[in-house]
């Protein structure tokens, strides 16, 4: 302490002196005014879990870690249960991946790998326009389009040819856990580009070289050296999309159906956490209701906390990797 | 966390307009009436120099305001129940102000209109023990009319709502096994079927569904010329929901009418009554401490049960009866 105070002249002088002299440079200022921005951000958090907290006792009283396995949900007889809205979200979200994975990834590869510069440039922008469009206009191109199309086309087809799983039986209404999947699907590809494709292109040059100077093709070292290199960017980038479609209200909502029921077929209808919340909680009256509606979004924030965290925890990792070699 | 943000929001604002107006009032609630309230209230200040914000939050919303204190009065298309009125500081009274009521619309492929339902048919297909649309309860009721094969698509609404209110008090009133299996409330345990977001949301997937069969308010449907089925009523009539048959059914139940007008008029008597119809209230507290704030709630309510009713039609909502009018205008002088 002392050494360091002798080092700066500042410290020495008397204290109104020190203030001015300090206050003039800016630093000092700056300094406290961003970490006050800072601090801010901790500050919402915090309140955010608090007033999720305290609204959800009576359920959280009432129900317990049962709120979470219970199917019931039934606002007559103040019965509330998580599951049917867990397994929607998580559902919806999970096969929502399976279909933006795969294509995400093959245009990040495409985009970074093999596209010339233009062509890269020019679906990029597109790529980022779309990041961009709000979840509602989704949902509405889904309710005029989507739907009738997996009524008439998409679950007859998917029916007769896979129709032996119980996930692909019953009765095709057009709405329903897949429409959701497939609207979360086409939000969240764009996530899964831009930040694969950074992570593929943060890949030294050298390993390209390397590979290609061992005899291996393009896609070899495209297929072996490079996308491995960058496994856990792109695994970020898929717990990215993961978060954001366990978080996405307004589309899911329109095309959902809105049961809060379980069921195997990915045909049937559904519910999940957000959409629940944001039909019911205006009207949501009586003690309990209301505070179950909290419990959900209690519920939910947990779950996207988790996976954010994992997601930051991969980036980082990554990065610190890359650095190294 | 939206919700949230939102409910923020507008509580500051709700708080700026107390801060910066006395002659400001500020109500909230039902939506269904929300257009002609407006209406009222824009041209009440236009008379009077006297604003009424109304905030269509919904009707649960509307009690819960009221019972927190943070509006002058609430509105709703349910009347409130005893234990509501005991949570509230100042015990409101409820006004009817017009009829409203839940029509029932379908996409039954090669039946364009008049699909004749009665009570217990329509309980069944939402309890989803009838599955077809040939099932011989509806047969019987649409004589000569060839009904195809097609499942039934019942939709419903997702969000809590007035209309669901009316919707499940009906269904309570006309069937047993509905009553005690889900019961009635603005959001309920439904059996079967997808939930759709607002009249807007049912409306457009029973358009989209062939085989669907929802509901919605009638305001709605006259609006949009939706296809809507007549229903059997308490006489045995099968009656289309017209501004006359709504009418019609509150005039019925003028007899029966409770001193403070917190009454169903589901499945109510009267050859001409549309069963599935329901006042809407607004809830306007027994004592107002604020005497220019009281005069102009009180002098709103006279104008409202006088020159307002004339207006109700045009925007095809249904006039409340002339006894009811005057039975209420009795209740103004309660206000203290």
């Amino acid at each position: 302490m002392a050494s360091s105070a002798t080092a700066q002249p500042g410290f020495t002088n008397s204290g109104i002196r020190k203030l001015s002299h300090r206050l003039r440079g800016g630093d000092e200022i700056a300094w406290l005014i961003t970490l006050l921005f800072a601090a801010s951000v901790l500050i919402v958090t915090a309140l955010l879990i608090a007033e999720l907290w305290y609204g959800s006792t009576a359920a959280r009283d009432k129900f317990g870690f049962g709120f979470l396995t219970s199917k019931l949900w039934n606002p007559v007889t103040d019965e509330f249960g998580a599951a049917p809205f867990l397994y929607g979200t998580v559902v919806t979200s999970v096969v929502a991946l399976l279909i933006s994975v795969p294509v995400g990834l093959g245009a990040a590869i495409f985009l970074s790998e093999l596209a010339t510069g233009k062509w890269s440039d020019a679906i990029t922008f597109v790529v980022e326009l779309l990041a961009a469009v709000p979840s509602v206009i989704f949902g509405m191109l889904a309710v005029f389009t989507l739907i009738p199309m997996m009524r008439e086309w998409i679950g007859p087809a998917l029916k007769s040819v896979l129709g032996f799983l119980p996930i692909f039986q019953g009765p095709v209404y057009g709405v329903g856990y897949l429409t959701a999947s497939l609207v979360l699907s086409v939000m969240t590809f764009p996530y899964i580009i831009s930040v694969s494709r950074e992570a593929l292109m943060s890949v030294p040059r050298e390993q390209r070289e390397a590979a290609l100077a061992l005899g291996a093709t393009k896609w070899e070292s495209t297929w072996q050296i490079v996308v491995p290199f960058a496994r856990l960017g792109i695994m970020g980038s898929i717990f990215l999309a993961f978060a954001r479609a366990l978080g996405e209200t307004m589309a899911v909502t329109m095309v959902i159906g809105n049961d809060p029921s379980i069921h195997t077929s990915l045909f049937a209808s559904g519910h999940s956490i957000a959409a629940v919340i944001a039909s019911s909680f205006a009207e949501a009256s009586g003690p309990i209701y209301p505070s179950a509606l909290i419990l959900l979004a209690l519920v939910l924030f947990f779950l996207t906390l988790i996976i954010n965290g994992v997601a930051r925890l991969l980036i980082l990792f990554t990065s610190e990797k890359g650095a190294r070699t | 966390m939206k919700r949230l943000i939102l409910a923020g929001a507008m509580l500051t604002l709700a708080m700026a307009g107390v801060a910066s107006a006395a002659q400001t009032i500020n109500a909230a609630g039902a939506t269904f009436p929300a257009v002609i309230y407006q209406k009222w209230f824009e041209e009440y200040k236009a008379k009077t120099g006297v604003q009424i914000n109304y905030q269509p939050n919904g009707s649960s919303a509307g009690v819960k305001n009221l019972t927190e204190g943070t509006v002058d009065f609430g509105a709703s298309d349910v009347p409130m129940t005893d234990a509501q009125i005991g949570a509230v500081k100042v015990k409101p009274l409820h006004f009817p102000t017009v009829l409203g009521a839940v029509v029932i619309t379908y996409n039954v492929p090669g039946i364009a209109t008049d699909l004749k339902l009665s009570g217990p048919t329509i309980a069944d297909i939402y309890l989803g023990a009838i599955t077809k649309w040939n099932d011989p309860k509806i047969a019987a009721d649409n004589a000569g009319v060839k009904l195809p094969a097609t499942d039934i698509l019942v939709v419903r609404r997702a969000d809590g709502s007035g209309t669901s209110g009316i919707y499940t008090d009906y269904l309570s009133k006309v069937s047993p096994t509905w009553k005690s299996k889900v019961g009635a409330g603005n959001s309920v345990s439904w059996p079967v079927g997808l939930g759709a977001n607002g009249n807007a949301g049912v409306a457009g997937l029973v358009k989209q569904t062939p085989g669907a069969i929802g509901y919605v308010e009638l305001v709605y449907a006259a609006q949009n010329n939706m296809a809507v089925a007549d229903v059997k009523n308490a006489n045995g009539k099968f009656v289309k929901p017209t501004f006359e048959s709504l009418t019609a059914a509150a005039a019925a139940m003028t007899k029966e009418m409770p001193d403070d007008f917190r009454v169903s008029i589901a499945n109510g008597p009267g050859d001409k009554t549309y069963p599935i119809s329901s006042f809407t209230w607004l809830l306007i507290p027994s004592q107002i401490p604020d005497a220019t704030k009281k005069k102009a709630i009180t002098d709103f309510l006279t104008w409202m049960l006088a020159d307002g009713q004339k207006e109700a039609q045009g925007l095809q909502y249904a006039p409340l009866p002339a006894s009811v009018v005057a039975k209420e205008k009795k209740q103004i002088a309660l206000i203290k």
